[in-house]
């Protein structure tokens, strides 16, 4: 599905540029939050297209990781006064390690083992930051979380922490494109025609898709860590089961192989609940919705979507025009062919007459 | 610890259990005619107890009837979820179909909370609520009637799949479909007629299990896992491992809340789950071959 690296890498610094000279356009302090949140949000959703799209793996735990590298850095940081960069650090090398330990087993097995064994994985996160207080604070939340520095240098305003964002953002979308366009981008592909045939080639199987999913854990935990520092506040309702479904809706809306279509799919998802807060009850519904009708109908996303009706109008004007000319063409032919016969027909009934007249001729000429 | 605490524990397990086992049951059914696995069989569990719940409350009828509506609505729902969402897009990939059931789900669970909202109902017993002691134990009624309702309900499908036709059938597609269709099983219709058969074993677990649980729009999610869980340690794809593996998951929790914590005790069947996969894949009722890549 990929279009070449160049062409990637040319979207992607598209993307950055976009993202770098929207905050002044903004001009709200509350817009940039959403903003800092889509990138967040993308940079979860990258990971785990790699795993949905190309993998072909479903991760239903994927707010594990995102919660488990948050609460990891934040007790660090905050209980024991490890230094933020470090922390940071620890906490995206618990979910990548984390991710093995869980995939190792799941992904070992045919089928979809790894949707139900991180499902539950999700669920015991979710319960253990609920459970025990004494460490996470409980349902009320953790608080007091030191904001991001790193190698001395704080990140004292909303505005450098999205800079950062945005290039950690632009830093995980360059790792994922030269993921796709190396050996295990290669080797995916492979597994996608044939995993017979990709296993007869030697592809270990396994061992890719572990890679893969422990590669899109570390970008949840790298998202999750600087959500912890950036908002200072986490709890463990951002972290449950239902914001492991919106990322996948996400990755699905955008188109499952496509990464920038998962960046996309991230942005509208996350914008779209801040104009929907009226119906708040009706948005999961919502999401329910655009998952069934977006796997039946645009399995490729919104992007391919787009595709597929931007071909389509223009096979319609294309071969519109192209009939026409057919017709045309059709006609002038039958016109012509019409009219060869109907020369035709005179010229045999001359002739016809004219041996007639030959024949009376004789006959006559017989009789007389 | 002493014997009748004991008790109690294996009776409140066994219960819960044969719920387990219901879900476990509508997974494998499901997955043994498609190949994939349904994440809705959860949300039929709670339709179960959610309709039974409105049927008796909204409509007045008597809880027999309502039951009764209630499994009927919820099998109807299962063959209209088989027709609209999945029959359409049969030959995507098993990817697709697995995310279109979480869709699904997600669908159900929300119709669930706008039309009940969010509280939490109980389903009178069937039969009183007085316990019977049994060897210290307190026994409730209701206890036996799940446990009888899930036995009968084992032997129906039973009969149902050896004896019938149709049960053959959907064994017959269950080995291969290509060749089943061959000698003339529309597959089609079996698939059908297992998101049905899925959706009413569902359905008659979250019913029976209301009275002693309670219900809300959100109990599918856990019910689904756990079933799926049972399905794991019995060996997917085999109903009556299936169905064993709910009753000892439901065991195992139960003996976990009372002698670990109670608060762990939901992340009990996922630690479980988690290293069954490890160690076991293939379950405990599994055949040995389970299929690894």
């Amino acid at each position: 599905m990929s279009m070449g690296y160049r062409y990637d890498m040319r979207w992607l610094a598209g993307l950055l540029l976009v993202l770098a000279l929207l905050p002044p356009l903004l001009g709200n302090n509350y817009y940039l939050t959403v903003l800092t949140m889509c990138c967040l949000n993308a940079m979860i959703a990258v990971g785990l297209s790699l795993l949905v799209g190309h993998a072909g793996q479903i991760s239903l735990g994927h707010a594990g990781f995102y919660g488990l590298a948050a609460y990891t850095t934040a007790a660090l940081s905050t209980t024991l006064g490890v230094p933020v960069g470090l922390s940071m650090l620890a906490g995206v090398g618990a979910s990548a390690a984390v991710a093995a330990l869980v995939g190792l087993p799941a992904l070992k097995l045919k089928g979809h083992y790894l949707a139900m064994a991180t499902l539950g994985f999700g669920v015991i996160l979710s319960i253990l930051f609920n459970e025990t207080v004494e460490i996470t604070g409980g349902p009320s939340g953790f608080t007091g979380i030191p904001r991001l520095s790193l190698f001395g240098v704080e990140f004292s305003s909303d505005l450098s922490v999205y800079y950062l964002i945005v290039a950690l953002l632009g830093l995980v979308v360059w790792l994922s494109f030269n993921i796709l366009h190396s050996r295990v981008g290669r080797a995916l592909r492979a597994l996608h025609t044939s995993e017979k045939a990709a296993q007869a080639m030697g592809i270990d199987i396994a061992r890719y898709k572990l890679f893969v999913f422990v590669v899109s854990a570390a970008f949840a935990g790298l998202a999750g860590v600087l959500y912890a520092h950036y908002l200072t506040f986490i709890a463990p309702a951002s972290f449950g089961f239902s914001f492991s479904v919106q990322l996948i809706v996400m990755v699905v809306l955008g188109g499952m192989t496509s990464v920038p279509g998962s960046i996309v799919g991230a942005f509208f998802l996350t914008v779209l609940p801040e104009f929907l807060r009226a119906f708040e009850n009706v948005e999961i519904v919502l999401f329910g919705g655009i998952l069934v009708l977006c796997m039946m109908y645009l399995p490729d996303g919104l992007a391919g979507g787009f595709n597929r009706l931007w071909r389509l109008v223009w096979r319609l004007i294309y071969v519109r025009a192209d009939k026409y000319r057919q017709n045309r063409q059709d006609r002038q032919d039958r016109r012509d062919r019409q009219e060869s016969q109907d020369r035709q027909d005179v010229q045999d009934r001359l002739e016809m007459l004219d041996r007639q007249d030959n024949m009376d001729g004789k006959d006559g000429g017989d009789n007389g | 610890m002493d014997l009748p605490s004991l008790l109690q524990y294996l009776i409140t397990g066994l219960t819960v259990g044969a719920t387990y086992g219901l879900t476990a049951l509508g997974f494998t059914i499901i997955f043994n005619t498609t190949g994939i696995i349904n994440f809705a069989q959860g949300e039929f569990v709670m339709l179960g107890g959610m309709m039974s719940v409105f049927f008796m409350r909204a409509l007045g009828l008597p809880e027999p009837l309502a039951i009764v509506l209630a499994v009927a609505g919820t099998t109807l729902l299962g063959a209209l979820v088989e027709r609209l969402a999945i029959r359409p897009v049969r030959d995507c990939p098993a990817i697709n179909l697995v995310i279109i059931t979480i869709g699904v789900s997600i669908l159900i669970r929300g119709a669930a909370m706008l039309l009940w909202g969010k509280d939490t109902f109980a389903l009178p017993p069937f039969s009183g609520s007085a316990p019977v002691s049994f060897f210290g134990a307190a026994l409730m009624p209701q206890t036996l009637w799940v446990l009888a309702i899930s036995l009968l309900i084992l032997a129906g499908l039973k009969t149902f799949f050896s004896r019938s036709i149709h049960g053959k059938a959907m064994l017959a597609c269950s080995y291969d479909p290509k060749a089943a269709a061959l000698v003339g099983i529309g597959v089609d219709r079996m698939v059908l007629l297992s998101f049905m058969i899925s959706a009413l074993v569902g359905a008659v677990g979250g019913a029976i299990l209301a009275p002693i649980t309670l219900t809300s729009f959100d109990v599918g999610v856990m019910l689904g896992l756990k079933g799926f869980a049972a399905c794991i340690l019995g060996g997917l794809g085999n109903p009556f491992g299936a169905a064993a593996g709910g009753l000892i998951l439901g065991v195992l929790e139960s003996l976990g809340a009372g002698f670990i914590s109670s608060a762990y005790k939901d992340a009990l069947a996922f630690v479980i789950l988690l290293v069954l996969l490890f160690v076991r894949p293939s379950g405990l009722f599994g055949r040995k071959d389970g299929k690894r890549v």
